[in-house]
């Protein structure tokens, strides 16, 4: 089987194992031995030359992305390990849970993976599935209304997305043969020859139902309610992962509409639709009671900014994009994993509720505070140097976009420094547990620490080789 | 192919039935009438998959079209009835918007798809451009119950008649590849959606299937 699909079966292969391990502490460990193969897995992939391979390929776009999903599948799967007692599962929800995690994986992979547009679509669908259970695995009311409202949007977006993907066939039918119909480089291929008028529409269709998978206003309102119930594995892995496969959608609809100098330009409708989700973000994070739906509607300003970069598009805007997600995910990751914990410590995860970490658990609540740093782009983490280069285009560019831009991206910012200032350094709240044993309470702060420092790393001192790797996927982008 | 000949005029008539259908769920009063209708709805589209599986000599499309039958025009109609009367829900359907407005809006609606699908599409046959809009009517018109209709279980059948749009539309691109497998993967989706229903019990926890009592729980309130 090649690499390619190993990656995608391998997780799921796990799932069926994992489905059937009831025992806790042999259900973790399983659980991070498959997402540390699939990470090998990642890195060889990596190593060796782009191909396409029946309906996968691995280009430069897809790579960076199959990277930082193994990686932070893996430290999830750690910190997962080192915090599910605290969720109180039965020995049905052990398997449930840590098949569903796995499931999602590997639909991860395959949407990353896909060269065929279909294929993707399913894979997207899939990890719809498998999160959807995970929201709701608390059975509360609120886990079910966040479950439910995650279901029926995310439903009507991929149905969306899969009208969108039918009416793209049928603009490049003529020029194709059959059995590539869907491929995403076929129909690069003819993209200029199609006609113009029916690749609009399915444009339109595309980027409404993967903008919903993303979290874009006004389609996002599924997003923080689903952040904010189920383990907080799953919230981590939800903002890390899945909004970039549906953000790699829509750049892969988007290259292909690009393509066709008749078609409509992609770009306006990603600046209208980031902007949009730049400022409503904004604002709301200053009404956000609730530390995981506050994070959440921070994941929807990101995502914004990331659509306002690929909106701008040429090869500068493009990598600060991709830059972004890539930052976005490593880092939100980190600030999940910082704030399930101190919800655990505290027992509510109400921001007025989590106080003055620092004080109580100093070695989490620097990591935290600096987690909430780089989310809100301070340096020297990798979303200073996304935030710095989108700047600097757009002002180049559209200096009458930038300053709305710049508004939202400073609105954000201090709300972000405000609820680093509670919940890190404010006056401290009563614990309502204890320390973790041993090898648990180091296993829930390395996966938190360890992003930080990769994130910080790369925002520093970027390796040439994936320097030159996001290069060129900015180009593919167009 | 062109109007006058029998694949043709089947399959326009098959389209616009599953279409007529759709007007049909915005406008029942009672919830057992909504399921009847999607049922029937279901087996249209089983018979139009079916048919454009001879049309374009594409057997894999029997197959969507069996499933499509055994799914919508059978289990998932019986299984909301089960829901129905095992939960005890309101037979009536609470509506956000009344039936008169709502008509107006899917005639106002079937236009925009006409008007949206048919220019767009000039390099295309006739058929899959008029089967086009048909299936993007039906999409949209699923939509405008999903938003006109209060009861989770008006939402769910919107959201499945929105799905029979989509696979009106994949059969109807003649060579679509993957058109099973697509078809199939949105079956599963909605079979989901509907054992979610079961797996919920919205009804006993929120004491009613208003969709409207869920926003007491977004957790926003103190």
């Amino acid at each position: 089987m090649p690499l390619q699909w190993a990656i995608v079966f391998l997780p799921w292969l796990g799932a069926a194992a994992l489905a059937a391990v009831p025992n806790l502490r042999q259900a973790t460990l399983a659980n991070i031995g498959v997402s540390a193969l699939s990470f090998l897995m990642a890195g060889a992939l990596a190593a060796m030359p782009f191909a396409e391979h029946g309906w996968t390929r691995t280009d430069a776009l897809n790579l960076p992305f199959i990277l930082v999903a193994s990686f932070v599948g893996l430290t999830t799967a750690v910190f997962s390990a080192a915090t599910l007692d605290a969720e109180g599962f039965d020995h049905w929800r052990i398997r449930a849970y840590h098949a569903a995690y796995q499931v999602f994986m590997g639909a991860q992979f395959l949407a990353l993976v896909a060269d065929n547009l279909g294929v993707m679509w399913v894979a997207v669908e899939i990890a719809t599935l498998a999160t959807v259970s995970m929201v709701a695995v608390h059975r509360t009311p609120a886990a079910f209304e966040a479950a439910w409202k995650f279901f029926i949007l995310c439903g009507v977006g991929i149905a969306l997305a899969l009208f969108g993907t039918i009416v793209l066939y049928l603009a490049a039918q003529p020029f194709l043969q059959e059995e590539n119909g869907l491929s995403w480089a076929a129909l690069m291929g003819v993209a200029a020859r199609c006609d113009p008028a029916t690749l609009n529409l399915a444009f339109a269709f595309l980027l409404l139902g993967y903008g919903t998978k993303a979290g874009l206003v006004p389609l996002h309102s599924w997003l923080p309610d689903a952040h904010a119930e189920g383990p907080v594995p799953i919230s981590a892995v939800l903002s890390g992962l899945l909004l970039n496969a549906a953000m790699l959608a829509v750049l892969r609809a988007k290259s292909i509409v690009g393509a066709n100098p008749d078609a409509i330009a992609p770009g306006p409708f990603l600046l209208a639709l980031g902007l949009a989700s730049v400022l409503l973000a904004a604002l709301a994070l200053w009404r956000r009671r609730d530390a995981r739906r506050f994070f959440g509607w921070s994941s929807i300003e990101h995502m914004g900014l990331a659509a306002f970069a690929f909106g701008l598009g040429g090869a500068a805007a493009n990598l600060a994009g991709l830059l972004h997600l890539l930052g976005h995910s490593l880092v939100k990751s980190a600030v999940f994993f910082g704030v399930g914990r101190a919800a655990q410590a505290k027992g509510s995860q109400k921001i007025a509720e989590i106080g003055g970490l620092v004080a109580t658990h100093p070695a989490l609540g620097w990591g935290l505070a600096l987690a909430i740093a780089a989310i809100a782009g301070l340096p020297p983490f990798l979303l200073f140097a996304s935030e710095f280069r989108l700047l600097t285009v757009a002002v180049a560019e559209m200096p009458w976009l930038a300053l709305p831009l710049v508004l939202g991206m400073v609105t954000a910012l201090a709300a972000l420094v405000t609820v680093l200032q509670q919940m890190c350094f404010g006056a401290p709240t009563p614990d309502a547990a204890g320390a973790l044993d041993g090898w648990r309470e180091w296993a829930a702060a390395v996966p938190l620490w360890l992003h930080l420092a990769v994130a910080a790393a790369l925002g520093v001192a970027m390796p040439a080789a994936l320097a030159a790797m996001l290069a060129e996927a900015a180009r593919v982008v167009g | 192919m062109s109007f006058g000949q029998l694949p043709y005029d089947l399959s326009h008539l098959l389209g616009g039935s599953v279409l007529l259908l759709s007007f049909l769920l915005l406008y029942q009063r009672r919830i057992g009438a909504v399921i009847n209708a999607f049922a029937t709805q279901g087996t249209l589209l089983a018979l139009a998959a079916a048919w454009q599986g001879w049309v374009q000599g594409a057997p894999g499309l029997y197959l969507t079209a069996l499933l499509a039958f055994a799914a919508k025009g059978v289990l998932i109609p019986l299984a909301l009835h089960h829901i129905v009367r095992r939960l005890d829900l309101h037979r009536t359907v609470e509506t956000a918007l009344s039936i008169g407005p709502s008509l107006m809006a899917g005639v106002a609606l079937v236009g925009l798809a006409i008007l949206a699908v048919l220019p767009a599409t000039e390099g295309a046959g006739a058929l899959a451009r008029e089967d086009l809009a048909l299936a993007l009517s039906v999409v949209l018109l699923g939509m405008l119950m999903m938003i006109t209709r209060r009861n989770a279980i008006s939402q769910v059948i919107g959201l499945l008649s929105l799905e029979n749009g989509l696979i009106l539309a994949a059969i109807g691109v003649a060579g679509m590849p993957l058109v099973v497998e697509l078809s199939t993967a949105a079956l599963v989706l909605m079979v989901a959606v509907v054992a979610a229903v079961f797996a919920f019990q919205i009804r006993e926890r929120f004491d009613t299937l208003d969709t409207a009592s869920l926003e007491e729980h977004r957790g926003e309130r103190r």
